[in-house]
């Protein structure tokens, strides 16, 4: 579909301008002014659009005015400075395209040496960007000086920059130029400033994924061992990624010796901090490992994990506790999980801390899956229900909300004799936010015990809660009567639900009579036309006799709300009459949703 | 946490409130105990006999075995057990502190590394992580390091050791090293401020007495501050460590260095950008106004400027506060190259809808300093002032703001009336003018807009041509 026969070289602003028949349309000057406007929020909103002024201005001048010009001025504020290092990572074509992209090398080269991290990892991030842009000749001739100029800056931030980009130029250089490379990154490891050897720390996984082996093994080894033993545990901590990450590309028969006795160490850290990244990323250090090392190494250190002395630890390993368990070796899992595993579990429920209690209540349900139905009967039903009563409602609600995956394993009718009743207890817990998350859970239990189940046991509950003294809930309660219609149909809703409903219509307390019509807002178009009209319909009318205004004028907003359930005829005889008496109400209330109602509904 | 955002959506509590119905203990202890049932019980450590009452040939000997005595740790959450062996320990630290201080010909060579040790072996430790991880050291209590009992009296030890007559900073230094000063200065981060204090004046003693640590210490300590500005946003001991800063920089003689001018811009400054900065401003602005000689007050200025708060009215007011403590001293030839950019943030400021940040820079008028400098530069202060405070003398809803801008705006009148005169004629047209050059503005962008959106229908059009100078001229185009 090319249409395309002229190709012009000239400059967009002339044609722009040549279209406009105005010769002087976007003189630089104009567009820089608006770049150094002295309000800051116009500043950057031009920055903003900096790839518009630059179309502008066409390839040519975007390369020879825009650019320097930038380059020159980057003293600005921290969010201006933000915005330009995120344009310029998009700016290739803008500059004339690959053959040109260097060009960009230069701002963005300084605002990698800024202060703020924000502007400087962004700057990283576009430099990153464009590298992949560079033919690999100005990869070499352009970029890769860049990287090193920054390597070698004397303040810090440029060589925490220089860290992010080692890996992407890596790849595509000639070998002496990756041996410099190597040689800048090793440097940047033994930084004396800390903040430095973090971000190499943080790199160094990234970057032993482009080396060649026998790099991974002679250097990226020796870097990660003294990076895992730093003195600053904030470096520490860092390596143990880096670790996961140089696991995955070593053989197996390499692991034990290069990289194992440094996580191994890193798992028995005296920094909490440190133990808290190898418990965050235990699963991703399993898969790295392999069955063989995960059975001799990981099941130790993950019990001590689960015991260890900080509770941020203990709260990062329970949450690993599934994960970790559906990737044993599935010859020794179950044996693994109830001989070693278990036992540390059943500690955990009953831990002093609740965000430990939580974080392992957010994965036990899953072990139901993996023992199997005897055992979870018999080991960890009790810890379920141990939960379930847990003095923190975090914990109980982690509980309920994967009920799911533990019904698929023992089927409805145990589950519901062994956790119901603590589900209907916690229904009416006195606390109304626990009440409230509850009700929230209600359309899914329903969905899964199935609608005789749900009449028997549950349906009190939902409609207990329609009169309950907090508004919230009366609220909640509302929205969840019209979730479950739509999972049990309007049938049943006629036969069950509605009739109570209505009867509130008749509550002495006004309150209760509003629920009446909240209800019947949530219940009409899922209960459809019929249902409206036949029973619906009659009280609401009743109701606009109500003494209480604020029953009157929610009965104009009802009907406003029904209106599109009804047919026209019965808006046009029934609806209109009412709408219009409540329009001549005396409380000024009535009187102004009704009008609101008769206009949206166009009865007028 | 995962656990605690999937229950935040579904309950409605917020993590803090949470954190705080259910806080129970108020102390922490260590890191370094594992949890009771796994950890081998502390041995049981007897008295030994007094030292004032052994024979002066016994006392070295009983004093390192003392000392090896107290190295012995014990677990204070758990406040059953060990009672004795903590009594017994608590008494021999006493005993000890005694020693070091009333006692002269004591600190012989062997018991150097001993000290260090014990030393060691009770301070440095990681510190658990924070009871409450929102703490706000302006609203919540700050928990409190459950061994303090101990660990007060072995800070007290060990200052008392640095005190002493006897010290010797040559031998010392095989012990108190690099790696020494690095563990103490993480101590800094204690959520405990009668720690932080003990480290504070520790840190100053090991500073005055050991010069080839001074850079180092330096150093390490704008590590700190760079973290906390640029990484974490986290850290107990900011105000004090910018104490000891205050005091070891006093101490440097005119001009400045290079390295404290570096520290000047590139800590100090960008300090204020901190969230916490209302617990140390007043150390800051101290340190800002003492440091800091007269060329470099300019660069401070803009400084301030640069990371003027934009959504802090409180943050705003402090700046304001710091701002004129500067100004309070400022040479009037140094004035002069700040005056029009500062002023304009105080013609800002005087506009605030938040009445105190406007009477803060309202206040300005009432340093009689400052108005002689506005008086001295008011051909160019004037001009810059005069739109906000006329507009805000008819607009600002706070009656209190708009009398202090009217006794302003009659201060600036009888400061050069003319100029007044010719600033309240030209107000209109003034304003008319910035209004056609918005509209300016807008049209230009409009017309940029437009330029792109052909541009980019172009290119969506026109595969063939991936270089973004392939728009056809508007006639040509079938697309246009």
């Amino acid at each position: 579909s090319c249409s395309c026969t002229v190709v012009s070289k000239q400059p967009l602003a002339s044609k722009m301008a040549g279209a406009d028949s105005d010769d002087s349309l976007y003189p630089i000057a104009v567009l820089i002014d608006e770049l150094r406007n002295e309000d800051v929020q116009l500043r950057l909103n031009s920055i903003k659009k900096l790839s518009t002024i630059a179309l502008a201005l066409g390839v040519e001048r975007t390369r020879t005015e825009l650019l320097p010009f930038l380059t020159d001025t980057i003293y600005d504020e921290d969010e201006v400075l933000l915005a330009l290092a995120e344009q310029l990572g998009n700016f290739t074509m803008l500059v004339g395209g690959p053959e040109y992209v260097h060009c960009l090398l230069p701002p963005l080269e300084s605002l990698a040496t800024v202060e703020e991290t924000v502007v400087r990892d962004k700057a990283v991030e576009s430099l990153r960007k464009i590298s992949h842009e560079h033919s690999p000749v100005d990869l070499e001739v352009h970029f890769e000086p860049l990287v090193k100029r920054l390597a070698s800056g004397d303040w810090f931030t440029s060589r925490t920059s220089a860290c992010g980009l080692f890996s992407v130029c890596y790849p595509r250089v000639s070998s002496t130029v990756k041996a410099e490379i190597r040689q800048h990154f090793r440097t940047l490891c033994s930084d004396d400033t800390p903040m430095v050897r973090r971000a190499a720390a943080s790199k160094l996984g990234e970057f032993a994924k482009v080396l060649e082996l026998e790099y991974v093994k002679s250097d990226i080894i020796s870097l990660f061992t003294a990076l895992a033993s730093d003195e600053q545990d904030s470096v520490r901590l860092l390596a143990v990624e880096a670790g996961v990450s140089i696991a995955t590309l070593l053989p197996q028969e390499d692991l034990e010796a290069l990289v194992m006795p440094t996580l191994r160490q890193a798992a028995e850290d005296k920094s909490w901090r440190v133990r808290y990244m190898v418990a965050d990323k235990f699963s991703d250090l399993q898969k790295a490992v392999g069955p063989e090392i995960t059975k001799n190494d990981l099941v130790p250190a993950f019990q001590n994990l689960l015991k260890d002395c900080e509770a941020e630890v203990r709260a990062a390993a329970a949450n690993k506790v599934k994960e970790f368990c559906e990737n044993l070796p599935e010859d020794s899992r179950e044996t693994i999980i109830m001989t070693h595993i278990l036992p540390c579990v059943k500690e955990l429920v009953s831990d002093t801390n609740q965000h430990v209690k939580s974080a392992l209540a957010s994965v036990i349900m899953g072990l139901s899956t993996i023992l199997g139905k005897d055992n979870t009967i018999e080991h960890l039903l009790p810890l379920f229900l141990a939960q379930l009563k847990d003095e923190c409602p975090e914990v109980r609600l982690n509980i309920i909300s994967n009920l799911d995956c533990v019904n698929e394993v023992i089927g409805i009718r145990q589950l519901s004799q062994s956790l119901l009743p603590a589900i209907v207890e916690l229904a009416e817990d006195a606390k109304w936010r626990v009440r409230l998350a509850i009700i929230e859970y209600m359309p899914l239990l329903a969905g899964q015990l199935g609608v005789e189940f749900f009449d028997e046991k549950l349906n009190s509950l939902c409609m207990a809660w329609l009169v309950d003294h907090v508004y919230a809930i009366r609220e909640a309660a509302t929205c969840n009567l019209m979730k479950l219609v739509e999972k049990f149909g309007a049938e049943w809703a006629q036969n069950t639900i509605v009739p109570k409903v209505l009867g509130m219509a008749n509550d002495p307390n006004y309150l209760h009579r509003m629920t009446t019509l909240f209800c019947i807002n949530a219940l009409s178009e899922v209960c459809g036309q019929e249902i409206t009209t036949k029973h619906m319909l009659p009280v609401v009318f009743k109701m606009s006799n109500d003494q209480v205004a604020n029953v009157r004028f929610n009965v104009a907003k009802s009907l406003q709300k029904i209106g599109p359930v009804l047919d026209s005829n019965c808006l046009q005889t029934e609806v209109k009459p009412v709408l219009e008496k409540l329009a001549s109400d005396q409380d000024m209330d009535v009187k102004y949703f009704a009008q609101e109602a008769i206009s949206v509904l166009s009865l007028a | 946490m995962s656990a605690i955002s999937a229950s935040e959506k579904v309950d409605g509590f917020t993590r803090k409130s949470v954190r705080k119905a259910v806080r129970q203990r108020v102390c922490q202890g260590s890191s370094q105990f594992a949890a009771s049932s796994s950890r081998p019980a502390a041995p049981e450590i007897s008295a030994l006999p007094q030292l004032k009452d052994a024979s002066s040939t016994e006392q070295h000997e009983l004093f390192m075995q003392k000392l090896q005595q107290c190295c012995v740790m014990f677990d204070f959450y758990d406040t059953v057990t060990d009672l004795k062996s903590k009594e017994t320990k608590r008494a021999t630290l006493n005993e000890l502190v005694d020693y070091v201080s009333t006692n002269r010909g004591v600190l012989v060579e062997p018991v150097y590394p001993e000290i260090t040790t014990m030393v060691s072996t009770n301070i440095f430790r990681t510190l658990p992580p924070s009871e409450n991880p929102d703490f706000d050291p302006e609203e919540d209590e700050p928990t409190l390091e459950a061994s303090w009992p101990h660990m007060q009296l072995v800070y007290e030890f060990f200052l008392r050791f640095l005190e002493n007559p006897d010290f010797q900073p040559s031998t010392a230094k095989r012990y108190i090293d690099q790696k020494f000063v690095l563990q103490l200065l993480e101590l800094f981060d204690s959520e405990d401020p009668r720690e932080r204090e003990f480290i504070k004046t520790i840190l100053h003693r090991i500073y005055g007495k050991f010069l080839g640590l001074r850079a180092f210490v330096r150093k390490q300590i704008n590590n700190i501050f760079l973290r906390y500005i640029y990484e974490t946003e986290h850290f107990n001991g900011v105000a004090e460590l910018l104490e000891i800063l205050g005091s070891i920089i006093n101490g440097f003689a005119l001009p400045l260095k290079a390295e404290h001018k570096q520290f000047l811009m590139k800590i100090l400054i960008p300090l204020h950008t901190a969230k916490g900065l209302a617990l140390f401003h007043a150390q800051v602005t101290h340190k800002a106004c003492s440091i800091i000689s007269d060329t470099l007050k300019p660069i401070v200025v803009r400084g301030l400027l640069k990371f003027w708060p934009k959504t802090c009215s409180q943050k705003e007011v402090m700046f304001l506060g710091e701002i004129e403590e500067i100004l309070d001293v400022i040479e009037p030839t140094q004035f002069k190259k700040i005056q029009e950019p500062l002023f304009k943030q105080i013609s800002k400021c005087v506009a605030s809808p938040h009445f105190q940040v406007a009477e803060r820079a309202l206040y300005y008028w009432n340093n009689e300093y400052i108005l002689s400098l506005i008086e001295e530069n008011n051909a160019k202060i004037l001009p810059i002032m005069f739109a906000n405070l006329y507009r805000i003398s008819k607009e600002h809803w706070n009656p209190t703001i708009v009398a202090l801008v009217y006794n302003v705006l009659k201060t600036l009148m009888e400061m050069n009336s003319k100029l007044f005169d010719e600033l309240t004629a030209s107000y209109k047209c003034d304003r008319q003018r910035e209004k056609k050059k918005e509209q300016e503005r807008e049209e230009l962008w409009r017309k940029l807009d437009e330029l792109r959106l052909q541009e980019t229908s172009a290119i969506q059009n026109n595969r063939c041509a991936p270089c973004i100078a392939t728009l056809l001229p508007t006639d040509d185009g079938p697309f246009l």
